[in-house]
């Protein structure tokens, strides 16, 4: 009973921490239009560029870079320790970026301390999963690994689901009239999430503090057995770089893709190409989180019964045959050319501003169509009116906004959770496999390389790869899916060649 | 089965340099259409990160030529 108590405290010490890790990294990329707004302005191409640093430096260099840092110092001095640093840089960095002054106020400092502090983030995060993963491990027995690793599962994606919690209560919370309250979150509100996390930081390292470092590495660094080059022995070691590679081909890059189609880029899709709006298109993956989350436990559990790899396989597998269709549906729930528009509802308001020492204005045509489904579309068409009339406003800026009705709106809840569910089959038994594919001595090092690159580049990449397939294909929205189903692809045929059905007791 | 890990390992180790080579391709054909830095440090950042990973697939395959990953 004693023992089964601390695996617990283990557990929520490990997955609270990781949790609040995630949130720190999604507030940024969540917010990250305001904050350019704030910081990177586009009028100043220098501001800008460090914009595009912050976007594609952290997510894709810095994160496989702090594996590198902390999966060393974590298998050199251990896992408690590290992974306490990786949580105080993180924490630390995220309540600073909502501290810093805008560009307005400070110039160029500002764009460049948030850079900094972003790709501290970067690095933190790199560090902070490999050890959370493998101190939970090493305290589980083998027999359960599977089900007591798969509560750090769940942390990325309810991380994901409070970064969007927050931003959303916090947006409509800050005045009676809901346009006041968004212009105000817009305006100073966006830092309260920020500034949140230092609280949520102190409770988990107040936590983190009161464990024991973990009985493997205790037991290796008492032997006098502990590695003394990490990198050397997991990347220069042919038996240990095989399974790195393996690791990475087999598993995580698929799962890496996988992971960001059913997360970000569903949400990307609902948004921009179906064109719902802001709220909706975020409480459809909540409520989609939601749901899905328990079964990150469930096949984490199975894992343990019946081995990782199918599970993860089957997932991949299943996301490669039925994203086509998934996404299309969502196209197709959105689509309000088959819907019947009730056309006695329908209104037009033009709104017309004078710009300041000229004699021309800004012409905002908002039109609202209701359907009989009850979908409401808002289409504002924002021109410039010349007083010269033989001038006009080559291109229109056209902002197209939808609100679905109750029935279509659970729907989409349902598509996005099916997605969740493939999340959940690829990423419930994971941490085991990776832990249990190489040794104690340099565990951390070896499983949150692939990790990483797997989900920082690979995953993170999703989002960047597929908007750009549809840009380059445009008679197609869903060609952007191509790239997630060729990764997924190579991934379900090395992992079912290569990879071993049992479940690894090499180095238990 | 190992005889087919180890004809796979060819399309592993073919697959590495054919990455490279479309990568490459297609910065320099973004850094054309759209010049700018900005095209420039996300291309440029693609590129560098990616070569060691097709670097990686590459010796994977290597690998399963050899038939290390045989059971």
């Amino acid at each position: 009973m004693k023992k089964e108590n601390k695996i617990w405290q283990v557990i929520t010490a490990s997955s609270l921490g990781t949790l609040i890790e995630w949130y720190d990294f999604y507030i940024f990329g969540s917010l990250a239009t305001v904050i350019a707004g704030q910081f990177f302005p586009k009028t100043n191409p220098t501001a800008a560029l460090l914009s595009t640093l912050a976007t594609f430096a952290a997510g894709f260099i810095v994160r496989p870079f702090g594996a590198l840092v902390f999966g060393r110092l974590g298998d050199l001095v251990g896992r408690k320790y590290t992974f306490l640093l990786t949580l105080v840089l993180m924490g630390g960095s995220t309540f600073a970026i909502g501290l810093v002054p805008s560009y307005e106020t400070i110039g160029f400092a500002a764009p460049i301390i948030v850079l900094t502090l972003r790709l501290l983030q970067g690095l933190a995060l790199g560090g902070e999963y490999g050890g959370a993963a493998t101190y939970v491990a090493e305290h589980a027995p083998a027999g359960k690994r599977g089900y007591y690793t798969s509560w750090i599962q769940t942390t990325a994606t309810l991380g994901l689901f409070v970064s969007l919690s927050v931003i959303l209560f916090t947006r409509h919370s800050l005045d009676i009239d809901p346009a006041v309250s968004i212009a105000k979150f817009n305006a100073w509100g966006w830092r309260i999430p920020f500034l949140f996390s230092i609280v949520l930081v102190g409770v988990s390292i107040y936590i983190r503090l009161k464990m024991q470092e973990s009985p493997l590495f205790s037991k290796l660094k008492s032997e006098g057995a502990i590695s003394v080059n990490p990198l050397k022995e997991s990347f220069g070691n042919k038996e240990n770089l095989k399974m790195v590679l393996l690791a990475l081909f087999g598993a995580t890059m698929g799962q890496g893709v996988v992971w960001y189609t059913g997360q970000f880029y569903a949400q990307s899709f609902i948004e921009n190409v179906c064109k719902i709006d802001f709220d909706q298109s975020r409480t459809i993956l909540i409520w989609a989180i939601l749901f899905g989350t328990p079964l990150f436990v469930v096949f984490g559990s199975w894992s343990d019964k019946i081995g990782r790899k199918w599970i993860m396989l089957a997932g991949m597998f299943f996301a490669v045959i039925t994203y086509n269709p998934l996404f299309k549906g969502l196209l197709d729930l959105s689509d309000t050319a088959t819907k019947t528009e009730v056309v006695a509802a329908a209104t037009t308001k033009t709104n017309s501003v004078a710009i300041p020492n000229t004699q021309d204005f800004v012409r905002a045509v908002t039109s609202k169509k209701s359907f009989t489904d009850g979908t409401e579309l808002t289409t504002i068409t924002t021109d410039t009116l010349y007083s010269n009339p033989a001038q006009t406003t080559v291109k229109p800026v056209l902002k197209i906004s939808k609100v679905l009705a109750n029935g279509v709106y659970w729907k989409m809840v349902l598509i996005v959770f099916i997605m969740i569910v493939y999340v959940t089959m690829v990423y419930g038994p994971i941490a085991a496999f990776l832990v249990e594919l190489f040794p104690t001595k340099i565990r951390y090092t070896s499983m949150s390389l692939p990790y990483h690159i797997g989900n920082g580049v690979f995953g993170g990449l999703t989002p960047f790869i597929a908007t750009l397939l549809t840009t380059m294909y445009t008679a197609d929205a869903l060609a952007g899916l191509q790239y997630p189903i060729i990764v997924a692809t190579v991934s379900v045929i090395i992992g079912t060649l290569y990879l071993d059905s049992k479940i690894n007791t090499k180095h238990d | 089965m190992n005889q087919i890990k180890k004809l796979a390992g060819i399309i592993w180790l073919l697959l590495g340099p054919a990455s490279i080579y479309f990568i490459v391709r297609a910065a320099l054909h973004e850094i054309a259409t759209k010049p700018g830095i900005d095209t420039v440090i996300q291309w440029g950042v693609f590129v560098v990160i990616f070569i060691p990973i097709a670097i990686g697939m590459s010796i994977f395959g290597f690998y399963a030529i050899k038939g290390e990953y045989n059971h």
